[in-house]
């Protein structure tokens, strides 16, 4: 209680620098947009956003209201040209100074949440002053009303959640793009280098042998079996490809048996931990495939461990995946080009790596994919809320009165001018009131079975959508 | 003792192996092509040996493999000769799990030279075993840090190796030009530093061998 206080009391004396900074604030966006002095408007937005994060760090220590940082990535460096000049729309400049800066000028005039931060910064203290009564006498009720009104303009709206969204796959996909061109190249060197050139070789010594095989048929013999030998050898060539590029034993038997052969084919005792149960999307069982090997091979390279174990599940539509051996340790993914290019590769599907090796060891490297396993293996989506299914039964269970008895029904008694009544209630209306209630009775029970066919039909899309939905007053 | 049943998808290759089997006396009593047509000519007809590819149709996944098992189970001990494009540690202790004999998993590459690849399905029709030299190395190398291989001399290793693949003495004396003798005298000290019973019996031996590497 008295900790309530204590944060009560601390929101409320924030008034007084946010009123300050407020009135500060504005006098810098009027010079700025009024006049022209622009270059006040990057500094004056970015002491805004401190602010409001500082009420976001609040928000969330304090209450039990969740509020997320809404601000679009900073634009990259400026890249020059060939000819060494950097672009800035039409113009260009010597140095990167000034297209830095337009770029971080439209970057902070463009995002939405520059300016709701500055809405939410004049508003505040105002809000703070009317919740002040109700923050004093219920400071666990007021602080979580103070922290939805402060969510309702520093969280992120849907469009530029959609928009970090948008620029987060664009990054990932070039990397996905750029590790696949990679494997590209490395396999045509493969090809290139190796079973191409043996294949030539191959077709030479058949030339030479349709050349001896009536002067010298002895050599010619000799020859052939030198063809045969090398054609072997090409197909042992090839398999190492193959191996590279898909594992057969992973497209025969799915990740837990080519990770089972893996731990075989390792010089390391290795243990394996797989509960999986259906096979994941075949780039995903690639993925962690390709990157246990690497952690194994590694911690037998350069690990010196004698003893791993591997550890594959899941959790709901996670997949973990957990290697630990008994080496000496020190694995760092800043110094050694394995962990980076497992890191690469699973960076398409939004994994992570952790990598927790002291020296001296163990070492043990944890690899997160989220969402990549279906959801219906873990069933938690298709489950609507209690109250959902409810209505959807009972709309089920009444829409047909409305529709037929009240009202087709009731409309042919009237049509056809039988006198009956029944318990048809437009029937028992005056005249005039007749035919609208027959028509309202027909509309809402048709609008009654329409809603009981939507409400499980938007449930699954509803829930996907949840995080994207706009919710705000405006987006 | 020389019905033969393959089964592999590619018709050229089933052709060839036809082909190559009738050539040298045995009598091709079915060539088919899908994994459900492999098991029920397993189970109906019986042969004498099979030779049966990995990947058939219809997943192109193990299907080959798992009817091999799976008419195995039924009628144990029925010889059948696995052949693969790559050889797995895994596939090969899997065949070699039930310890009945009359088993082989070779690459397919080894159909390239026909005499060795005709001895081998005449050694599984015999109830024998024609295991890859790939795999065995393969089993040896992650058997290597246990002790009693550990122990073995370079030549005693050579032996086993090729006394794991599935030869009777006689071949393994042509192979490492040894006399047959001296290969009895170290395939007797090679059961003696690993424990195991010794045996006459050439394919008995070969299983306890292979029993004994895939026990880790």
């Amino acid at each position: 209680m008295l900790r309530r206080y204590g944060r009560v009391l601390a929101l409320l004396a924030l008034i007084v620098v946010q009123a300050a900074m407020a009135g500060v604030m504005s006098v810098m966006l009027l010079l700025s947009f009024a006049l022209g002095m622009v270059f006040l408007f990057p500094p004056q937005a970015m002491l805004v956003r401190e602010l409001a994060e500082l009420n976001r760090r609040l928000v969330r220590d304090w209450t039990d209201v969740t509020i997320e940082s809404p601000y679009l990535p900073a634009p990259p460096p400026p890249v020059p040209q060939a000819d060494g000049m950097y672009r800035s729309d039409r113009t260009l400049y010597k140095t990167p100074r000034v297209p830095a800066w337009n770029n971080r000028w439209k970057w902070l005039v463009s995002d939405p949440a520059t300016w709701r931060d500055e809405v939410w910064l004049l508003l505040d203290p105002l809000v703070k002053v009317v919740l002040a009564p109700l923050l004093l006498l219920l400071p666990g009720r007021g602080l979580r009303v103070y922290g939805l009104w402060s969510k309702k303009l520093l969280d992120p709206t849907a469009a530029s959640r959609l928009a970090g969204q948008v620029s987060h796959l664009q990054r990932t996909r070039n990397l996905a793009a750029d590790s696949q061109a990679a494997e590209m190249r490395r396999i045509e060197r493969d090809l290139h280098d190796g079973t191409q050139a043996r294949l030539v070789a191959i077709g030479m010594t058949l030339g030479a042998v349709e050349q001896l095989v009536e002067t010298d048929p002895k050599a010619a013999k000799a020859l052939l079996a030198k063809a045969r030998d090398a054609s072997s050898e090409t197909l042992t060539e090839l398999r190492r490809v193959i191996r590279g590029i898909h594992p057969p034993v992973l497209a025969e038997r799915g990740l837990a048996d080519a990770v089972r052969a893996l731990a075989m084919d390792s010089p390391l005792d290795v243990t394996v931990e797989v509960s999986l149960p259906h096979r994941p999307e075949a780039p995903v069982e690639a993925a962690v495939y390709f990157a246990v090997s690497e952690l194994l091979s590694n911690a037998a390279r350069h690990g010196d461990a004698r003893t791993a174990t591997v550890d594959i599940s899941t959790n709901a539509a996670t997949l973990r995946v957990t290697v630990t051996d008994d080496g000496m340790g020190g694995a760092d993914p800043a110094k050694g080009s394995g962990l980076a290019g497992i890191e690469r590769r699973l960076a398409a599907f939004d994994g992570v790596l952790a990598v927790h090796s002291p020296p001296g060891g163990p070492t043990t490297v944890s690899m997160e994919l989220p969402n990549v396993l279906p959801t219906y293996w873990t069933g938690a989506s298709t489950k609507m809320p209690r109250w959902k299914t409810a209505t959807v039964v009972i709309l089920w269970a009444t829409a047909w009165c409305p529709t037929f008895p009240q009202g087709i029904v009731a409309g042919i008694f009237k049509v056809f001018g039988i006198e009956e009544k029944t318990w048809f209630l437009a029937l028992h209306l005056p005249e005039p009131w007749q035919w609208p209630t027959i028509t309202g009775m027909i509309l809402l029970g048709v609008l009654m079975h329409v809603m009981a066919i939507r409400i499980p039909a938007t449930h699954d899309r509803e829930k996907f959508m949840a995080d994207a939905t706009p919710t705000k007053p405006w987006c | 003792m020389n019905r033969v049943l393959i089964a592999e998808d590619l018709y050229l290759l089933r052709d060839g192996l036809v082909h190559l089997l009738q050539a040298h006396g045995f009598t091709v009593v079915a060539a088919v092509e899908s994994g459900p047509e492999l098991l029920k000519g397993l189970l109906e007809l019986r042969p004498d040996v099979s030779i049966v590819d990995v990947r058939l149709p219809p997943t192109h996944t193990d299907e080959g493999l798992q009817a091999s098992l799976a008419a195995r189970k039924q009628i144990p001990g029925l010889p059948v000769l696995v052949l693969s494009q790559h050889v797995e540690q895994l596939y090969a202790r899997e065949l070699l799990a039930d310890g009945s004999g009359g088993i082989g998993y070779l690459l397919k590459d080894r159909v390239f030279n026909a005499e060795q690849f005709v001895d081998a399905v005449r050694r599984v029709a015999e109830g024998g075993t024609a295991m890859d030299p790939e795999v065995i190395a393969k089993l040896i190398a992650s058997n290597a840090r246990n002790e009693p291989l550990a122990a073995l001399t370079p030549r005693e290793r050579e032996v086993l190796e090729a006394m794991a693949e599935g030869r009777s003495n006689a071949a393994i004396s042509q192979r490492l030009y040894l006399s047959e003798s001296a290969v009895a005298k170290h395939t007797a000290s090679i059961f003696a530093k690993l424990g195991l019973a010794p045996s006459d019996d050439d394919n008995r031996r070969v299983l306890a061998v292979l029993a004994y590497l895939n026990s880790r």
